[in-house]
């Protein structure tokens, strides 16, 4: 009883300093938009967020409503053009109503889910080259010795510098409003692959070389096949450094994802926090303060998400 | 029957034996795409597009349009030419630059001027107090207007010798904000540079240097002092008013009553495989356009719509004071300017050639246009980009419109008299700061009468 109530007392006493610290804080600075934004502003900015979600919900209602009453209108039209075609002695084809399609803006919750899918699009691009090319260099001296001056050089890059480059390429290749992925959306996708992909090649490698030799002669005793050695040996014993790579890329990722949505506007939250900043209303501050706060809390749960994968897949020797 | 009844009877005759050679309009168009993407830069005179949107012109032709903010002109432009976006505000020498191969090249098409005026010229608080010291006439509470770039030359002067030259920033290098800013400052002896074959920051030889920064990044660039002053479209000067860091000290009104500002435009692949959507939101803009300047009233509401954060998103008492009609100088010192901008009197959405034309001649004053050109080049060049073919046909279309469903166009109807009787080219003008007299159909001896530019060799 008395260590729950200590897990639990210490954060939140924490958090209610740090606020107030916050709060203290932000009173002094002014900027050229209004003060900096304090926790309380903040939550109206919060609150504001999801007013305007319920109103859009309500439009998308309305626009049903009123693609209805649309609807009926051409059909009275339909008779008047009718009779107009006999007086003037044409011929009259009748055409049928072809409602627009919603074209309302997205919702702050539909714009975390747009960031949330491209980030794990782009997650999986990179697991799907890391894994693969991380078991590699830690079987195989020679790769890891060949791959390691192209992962070094490429490893620092910020995602800012790919972006113009995979823009391009991908704009050369594919065509937005196509049936399939918009081309703001790959592109997003492929520079948090560029940047996330590092981590986990790096930390599978060092799993996959730190299998413990006992284990790798049982295989070459056995002469097991090259996929069992792996699947069964290799990629068990070194699952939890992969997950740690993983979490990692992951964690960058996220970050990467939102620099990337702001310079190029691909949709998202980082887009939306641009979109505020580009406004230099009065609300702006608040907006992005309580933006970053979403983008933090996220990147908090994800890696939390993968912890928990990861201690339902791996076998941890100290469980026993 | 008097002659008033004669007169309807004969109109009415003429309208009955035209319509029977007249297509079968007031149909919905076939438009080809049902959903379009247009994209627009966030200044108050996108409001023509907003308009349409929120008050349903657009879809009134069957079509959904989602408008997406872009973050600067040159991305804008990468978009429409890459087909993201299938149409955008755009500044009115973009299209004309782009078909010409200045900068990204590609054949864009002008259906639709969106607005005349709307920029204004913002200096620093630090150089209106030291243009006051040299021009006594600026220190009355309301100075005289127009103000040209006279004031400025002693500040230039000392901030040359200090070997620290004096910056100024517009929004793009072929935008309406880089040939009116280098209009006036050349308009009051102060040179601001050109463009060539080794520069093309356009900063050859001058004594002011001018940069690009974003129209939403212009207040915070100059409090940070990297620059001392801009010209940049609403509401961007208001909020360097609002924030307290700046004082407008003229308008575009100023330097050239009436002149034309943004565009919609659409590349020429696009344009030929979606004609009909094309001429489709070439009608809704012009209903936008004409509600925008039907009442005060409407004024208001625009302001308030434009005011969303997916739209402008600037305050609203900010964006307030330029959409309805007065523009505030020294803080405090407001200014009536009802035709601070204009969406459709004077015929303002109708793409004159003679707007085009001015454009090219103020991209080869300055050196963007390395060559001579004769005369016809730059008429072909016009003919080749603005159409007003298609916003008379949009035109007759809503003039039908109104004829066969009068209720929906109640307050906002069309008839004959919204077309322009034009061949493209208005008649000469001398409605300029420094009174020169501009004629579209004489570009070369226009660009040659100036006192600073290049000048060309042809006649």
């Amino acid at each position: 009883m008395k260590r729950t109530l200590r897990t639990l007392l210490i954060p939140l006493f924490s958090l209610g300093l740090f606020l107030a610290g916050w709060h203290f804080f932000a009173g002094t600075v002014e900027t050229a938009l209004g003060t900096f934004p304090t926790p309380g502003s903040t939550w109206s900015a919060a609150r504001d967020l999801v007013d305007e979600t319920l109103a859009e919900h309500q439009s998308r209602k309305d626009y049903v409503t009123r693609m209805e009453e649309r609807r009926e209108r051409h059909e009275t039209l339909q008779e008047r053009r009718r009779k107009r075609a006999e007086e003037r002695g044409r011929e009259f084809t009748p055409r049928e109503f072809r409602a627009p399609p919603y074209s309302g803006k997205p919702t702050y919750p539909e714009q975390i889910l747009r960031s949330l899918s491209t980030v794990f699009f782009g997650f999986l691009i990179a697991i799907a080259i890391g894994i693969p090319l991380g078991i590699l260099c830690g079987m195989n001296d020679t790769v890891q010795k060949a791959l390691q001056p192209v992962i070094q050089i490429m490893k620092p890059v910020s995602p800012l510098a790919w972006l113009p480059l995979v823009t391009l390429v991908v704009s050369s290749r594919i065509s937005s409003g196509d049936d399939g992925m918009e081309v703001s959306f790959v592109v997003s996708a492929i520079v948090v692959a560029l940047c996330s992909l590092w981590p986990t090649l790096i930390n599978t490698a060092a799993g996959v070389s730190s299998v413990s030799e006992d284990h790798l002669n049982v295989g070459r005793v056995l002469r097991l096949p090259w996929h069992t050695r792996v699947f069964k040996i290799i990629l068990p014993s070194a699952l939890p450094q992969i997950f740690t790579g993983m979490r990692i890329s992951l964690g960058i990722g996220w970050m990467v994802l939102i620099a990337a949505e702001m310079l190029a506007q691909n949709p998202g939250l980082g887009k939306f926090v641009w979109d505020m900043f580009q406004n230099g209303s009065s609300q702006t501050l608040g907006m992005i303060m309580a933006s970053i706060i979403t983008i933090g809390a996220i990147g908090f749960l994800l890696d939390r998400g993968m912890l928990l994968l990861e201690r339902m897949v791996t076998y941890s020797p100290a469980k026993g | 029957m008097n002659s008033t009844t004669v007169r309807h009877l004969l109109l009415s005759l003429t309208a009955a034996a035209a319509s029977l050679f007249a297509p079968l309009r007031a149909d919905l168009l076939p438009v080809e795409k049902q959903s379009v993407t247009l994209g627009f830069i966030k200044l108050t005179d996108c409001a023509p597009l907003v308009i349409a949107k929120e008050l349903r012109y657009f879809e009134d032709e069957g079509i959904s349009v989602k408008l997406e903010a872009q973050s600067n002109w040159k991305v804008l432009l990468d978009r429409v030419v890459s087909g993201e976006l299938d149409g955008a505000h755009m500044l009115a020498g973009q299209p004309l630059a782009a078909t010409i191969g200045y900068g990204t090249e590609a054949h864009i098409l002008v259906s639709y001027s969106l607005d005349y005026n709307g920029n204004g010229i913002t200096v620093s608080n630090k150089v209106w107090e030291e243009m006051k010291e040299h021009a006594p006439a600026l220190r009355a509470e309301t100075p005289e207007h127009p103000i040209g770039a006279d004031p400025l030359r002693p500040v230039v002067d000392r901030m040359k010798s200090e070997g620290d030259p004096m910056r100024m920033g517009m929004v793009f290098p072929v935008s309406t904000h880089n040939y009116e800013l280098r209009y006036w400052l050349a308009a009051g002896g102060i040179h601001p540079g050109f463009y060539t074959r080794t520069d093309n920051t356009g900063q050859t030889e001058a004594e002011v240097l001018l940069s690009v920064t974003p129209p939403p990044q212009m207040p915070a660039t100059m409090d940070a002092g990297t620059i001392e002053g801009y010209c940049v479209g609403e509401p961007w000067n208001q909020q360097a008013v609002a924030m307290g860091i700046g004082v407008p000290v003229t308008t575009n009104y100023d330097i050239w009553k009436n002149n034309p500002e943004k565009v919609f435009g659409v590349t020429k692949e696009w344009a030929e495989a979606h004609p009909h959507t094309w001429t489709a939101l070439t009608k809704a803009l012009i209903r936008a356009g004409k509600w925008l300047d039907a009442s005060p009233e409407n004024r208001v509401k625009a302001a308030e719509i434009l005011s969303r954060p997916e739209y402008v998103g600037a305050d609203e008492e900010v964006i307030a004071n330029s959409m309805t009609g007065t523009f505030e100088f020294n803080p405090g010192y407001k200014r009536p300017m009802p035709d601070f901008n204009v969406f459709y009197r004077y015929h303002a959405s109708y793409p004159f050639y003679s707007d085009a034309v001015w454009f090219l001649t103020q991209m080869r004053r300055w050196g963007q246009i390395r060559e001579d050109h004769p005369d016809a080049w730059y008429h072909q060049v016009a003919n080749n980009v603005y159409r007003p073919d298609v916003y008379r046909d949009a035109m007759a279309e809503l003039i039908d419109d109104t004829d066969f469903e009068p209720e929906r166009f109640a307050d906002i109807g069309f008839t004959a008299e919204d077309l322009p009787e034009t061949d493209g080219f208005k008649p000469a003008t001398d409605d300029f700061i420094d009174g020169r007299t501009y004629d579209g159909r004489e570009p070369n001896a226009y660009i040659n009468s100036f006192d600073i530019g290049l000048k060309t060799e042809v006649d």
